[in-house]
């Protein structure tokens, strides 16, 4: 089901926690949400699904406009950040909770409820803990618990806050590609709040960036990546390095054949794998100097130090495959000749 | 699992959580409803009551000899009792919460009994021990030593009552706190005493307080127990609450609600206090 | 850490001293009671009688104390309104007024010429003073401030993202409440009963003002108990006593397990 959001606006007293939001997205798609922290992401995720009130605006759920609509008409299936599963009842009474409140009509029979609650089980593949308590869970166990729980009632739309947040890292690993493949397995429209960008790019088909309560971007996460539309979000996605035009006169830059295009702008963002590095033809002339490496498993990320500055110096970063690097045979204290590939232009 | 709110408990609560106005005002009327009549109302009766007959009538009944006596009565009882109160409950929970040792629960369990011993046999079971009829009433009275009837029944009976009051304010402060600083004051050369006064004494000094003006205010307005060992002897052994009593049966209402005013300005004293202290306490956990 | 031996030393002498050798003074003398003597005491019609009131207006108290502490520590938790603050800390009220206080005023509030009971008695034509029903407004007001006290603590930690949940899953605000907030309030407000019906139970300052106190209709066990001593029936007191004494603890105990077994019911322990 389609997802759209005009105008919303929310604001705590003073503070405008969300800001003129518009927001379009189609059918089946997997988005993050993403933003640093207070920038208003659980405060959007909540307004979709009826939990809060927005200010101004008006959100429609497959073209409907369920704007005045309390959250259990919405048909939403919401994960909470802390999972809120239900401490009083098993695992099993979690799951049936949302097919057995509904009205008496529409109510399945205890049977089937049965039989769908194992499906669900066995879809997180915990059918064996259907009859443990909350508390006798672990965090990634409880995770998809909920998550479970949310999918017995067929919600068109799955909404989820931070459901990796309170895990320990291996786990929040796995749990990512299997949210991913459960997405293609069941193609629910969802979208995930984190503030966590290597885990939109990864399990994400289309990624928003908010900050202070606006949308900053929204594509795919090659475009967010590639083709950042802010110094925000450029600098928010992946790791890159500044230049500002005023110190690093453009010249200087130009001379040393690290920049060939003219500049489109007064600070120059570019990701490390953009900047290539090669053996100079002269050393004396070489603007750069190879201060030290780190392996990040089949890159290799090396920090350059302009040569020209010695007062800060400030640190370039640049990555290039292992093989490559091994073939340079650089050393530390080496000078090196750098070319920026791709920047991008920001004023 | 330790869970927490989603979202800050302060500000207004999401949609969900928001009952319909009908519900909220009419639930908000049954509360005030409930604690006018019920807690409001009494407090109001008891002043309007004592000035019906006007201040004069209020202020010759405050000063008759026998409500005088009953309320030296009340401020000795309270005197005696208050402390022993106090200090048993600093030993016990020194015991309690710094030491492990066998039968640790079911001390904290004996320590706890006299809340759920009705007062009338708080005073029952020292009129057998003490009383005319009773295991050494023979022996007293040969040796003429009044404690039923008496003042001494009364501050047992008080005893009793409030034995609780302290221990059960500190035991699960101390141990909340650790002995981490103590150990620290010990290692750095204090004494045992030293190191109760300069260090466990300021920790737990609200708390302290607190258990302190609880007893107070049951030591100063035991009705029951202190009603069986009494005896009801006019300006000799009634407490302020008997002589309520008293004074109400004989219909004297002025003063009977004269002295319960008193009583019942202990009782106001006793919650401001009370919700005083508690405002330290938790500044003191923040701090 | 130094002062083991005084401070239990002196603990458990002082426990010895003021509970537990007073104590067991009344298990001796209810001892020496013969079983046929004790049996003789309990059965007879007044002594019944004043079990049946004591033990049945404390229920009845607890359960209305239960309900209405329920909703006001609802309201104290979850609503605003003016004065909040102020109703709160007087919540606290019955635990610090002298309960002679509370029963005298009580029973000018609900006499038939009273306030209260002028208007009950017009409106309703309800009786309340010198009638168990009275002995039953005092125990409210005793009991009150031990629910109010459980609960609110418990429903100020309780997580609100249950009941958003329940709510994004379909539940309506009564089946959110009755299904997931209940459940998790229910181990306190039983807590909360438990201590206001021990409580109510040897009540005795507060109670016999408005009590009317006659016997077969409104005369409780702690009453008797001060009967029988006055007239030095040791023994018939001793009885008397130490059959409420067991018998509130064995309520207690399954008050306890009850509770026990909702808790396990609901994965709390
Ligand atoms: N109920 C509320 N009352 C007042 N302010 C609120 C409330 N809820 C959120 N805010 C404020 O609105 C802003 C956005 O909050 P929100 O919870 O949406 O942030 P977030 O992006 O989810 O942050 P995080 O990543 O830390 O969870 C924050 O500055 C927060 O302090
Ligand atoms: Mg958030």
């Amino acid at each position: 089901m389609s997802i759209q959001l005009s105008n919303i606006t929310k604001q705590f007293g003073a503070f405008k926690a969300l800001d003129n939001i518009h927001l379009d997205i189609p059918e089946g798609e997997l988005v993050a949400l993403l933003g640093p922290s207070g920038c208003g992401k659980t405060t959007l995720l909540r307004i979709i699904a009826g939990l809060e009130q927005a200010d101004q605006g008006q959100v429609f759920l497959k073209g409907d406009n369920v704007t005045e609509q309390p959250v259990k008409n919405r048909q939403i299936g919401f994960v909470f950040q802390h999972y809120a599963l239900f401490r009083h009842m098993t695992v099993f009474d979690n799951i049936a909770f949302g097919l057995r409140v509904k009205p008496r009509k529409q109510r399945p029979a205890e049977t089937v409820i049965k039989q769908k609650v194992h499906d669900l089980l066995q879809l997180v593949q915990l059918d064996w803990l259907h009859d443990r308590f909350p508390d006798q869970l672990s965090g990634g166990q409880r995770q998809r618990i909920a998550l479970a729980r949310a999918l017995a009632v067929e919600p068109s739309v799955l909404l989820l806050d931070e459901p990796f947040g309170a895990l320990d890292a291996s786990v929040r690993k796995d749990l990512r590609l299997w949210l991913r493949h459960l997405h293609h397995e069941l193609n629910v429209t969802s979208i995930f709040v984190t503030h966590d960008q290597e885990e939109a790019m990864e399990v994400a088909s289309q990624i928003v960036v908010l900050n202070h309560g606006k949308i900053e971007q929204k594509g795919t996460p090659s475009e967010i990546y590639d083709q950042p539309h802010s110094d925000f979000v450029s600098r928010f996605i992946g790791q890159t390095n500044v230049f500002k035009i005023e110190d690093h006169a453009h010249e200087w830059l130009k001379h040393t054949g690290i920049i060939i295009d003219e500049p489109q702008g007064i600070v120059a963002h570019v990701r490390p794998h953009n900047i290539s590095v090669e053996k100079p033809s002269d050393p004396a002339k070489a603007p750069v100097t190879l201060r030290d490496w780190q392996h990040l498993g089949s890159l290799i990320r090396l920090e350059l130090q302009r040569d020209d500055q010695t007062a800060s110096p400030t640190t370039i970063y640049a990555e290039m495959p292992n093989e490559q690097f091994k073939a340079l045979a650089l050393n530390k204290g080496d000078r090196v000749a750098m070319r920026i590939k791709h920047a991008h232009w920001f004023n | 699992m330790h869970v927490t709110s989603s979202k800050p408990l302060s500000g207004n609560p999401g949609v969900a959580l928001t009952d319909p106005a009908w519900v909220r005002w009419s639930l908000v009327g049954v509360s005030i409803a409930v604690i006018s009549l019920f807690l409001i109302l009494p407090l109001a009766t008891v002043l309007i009551e004592a000035l019906s007959k006007g201040w004069q009538a209020y202020a010759s009944s405050l000063t008759l000899p026998d409500t005088l006596a009953a309320m030296r009565l009340t401020l000795l009882t309270a005197a005696i009792t208050v402390p022993l109160t106090t200090v048993f409950g600093v030993s016990a929970a020194w015991a309690i919460a710094r030491f492990d040792f066998r039968g640790k629960s079911l001390l904290t369990t004996l320590i706890d009994l006299p809340f759920s011993v009705s007062p009338v046999i708080a005073g029952l079971i020292y009129v057998l021990i003490f009383g005319a009829k009773g295991w050494f009433g023979p022996w007293l009275s040969e040796h003429d030593i009044k404690v039923i009837f008496a003042v001494p029944g009364i501050v047992l009976a008080t005893l009793f009552v409030t034995f609780p009051f302290v221990a059960r304010e500190l035991i699960p402060l101390m141990q909340e706190i650790g002995h981490e600083e103590e150990e620290a004051a010990l290692s750095l050369g204090a004494s045992g005493w030293q190191t109760f006064f300069k260090v466990t004494l300021p920790n737990i000094k609200w708390g302290l307080l607190y258990g302190v003006l609880l007893c107070n205010a049951r030591a100063m307005g035991e009705f029951g127990a202190v009603s069986v060992v009494s005896g009801h002897i006019r300006g000799l052994t009634n407490t302020l609450p008997l002589h309520v009593e008293v004074s109400y049966n004989e219909y004297d209402f002025v003063g009977a609600f004269a002295s319960a005013s008193v009583l019942a300005s202990l009782a106001v004293l006793t919650l401001i206090f009370k919700t005083l202290l508690e405002w330290k306490q938790s500044q003191d956990r923040k701090a | 850490m130094p002062g083991f031996r005084p401070a239990l030393g002196f603990t458990l002498l002082y426990l010895a001293l003021i509970v537990l050798i007073p104590l067991s003074a009344m298990l001796l003398k209810s001892l020496q009671l013969t079983a046929d003597q004790f049996w003789n005491i309990l059965t007879s019609k007044r002594v019944l009688a004043s079990f049946e009131i004591s033990f049945g207006a404390a229920l009845l108290a607890a359960g209305i104390a239960a309900v209405l502490g329920f909703i006001i520590a609802w309201t104290l938790v979850r609503y605003p309104f003016p004065g909040k603050k102020l109703f709160d800390a007087l919540i606290d009220l019955p635990f610090a007024l002298p309960t002679a206080v509370a029963g005298i005023v009580l029973a000018t509030l609900y006499e038939p010429r009273g306030w209260i009971g002028q208007w009950l008695g017009e409106v309703f034509g309800l009786k309340v003073a010198y009638q168990p029903l009275g002995i039953v407004v005092a125990l409210i007001f005793i009991g009150l401030p031990f629910v109010v006290r459980t609960i609110e603590p418990v429903l100020q930690e309780f997580d609100s993202a249950m009941e958003e949940a329940a709510a994004s899953l379909g539940a309506n605000r009564w089946q959110a409440f009755s299904k997931v907030i209940v459940p998790n309030i229910l181990p306190a407000a039983i807590t909360g009963f438990a201590l206001a019906f021990a409580r109510g139970v040897g009540e005795y300052g507060s109670v016999i003002f408005i009590a009317g106190n006659m016997p077969y209709v409104s005369e409780v066990v702690p009453l008797l108990i001060i009967t029988k001593l006055e007239q030095y029936d040791y023994a018939g007191a001793t009885a008397i006593g130490m059959t409420m004494l067991v018998l509130s603890f064995v309520l207690l105990l399954i008050i306890n397990s009850l509770q026990w077994w909702v808790r396990r019911r609901s994965g709390q322990l």
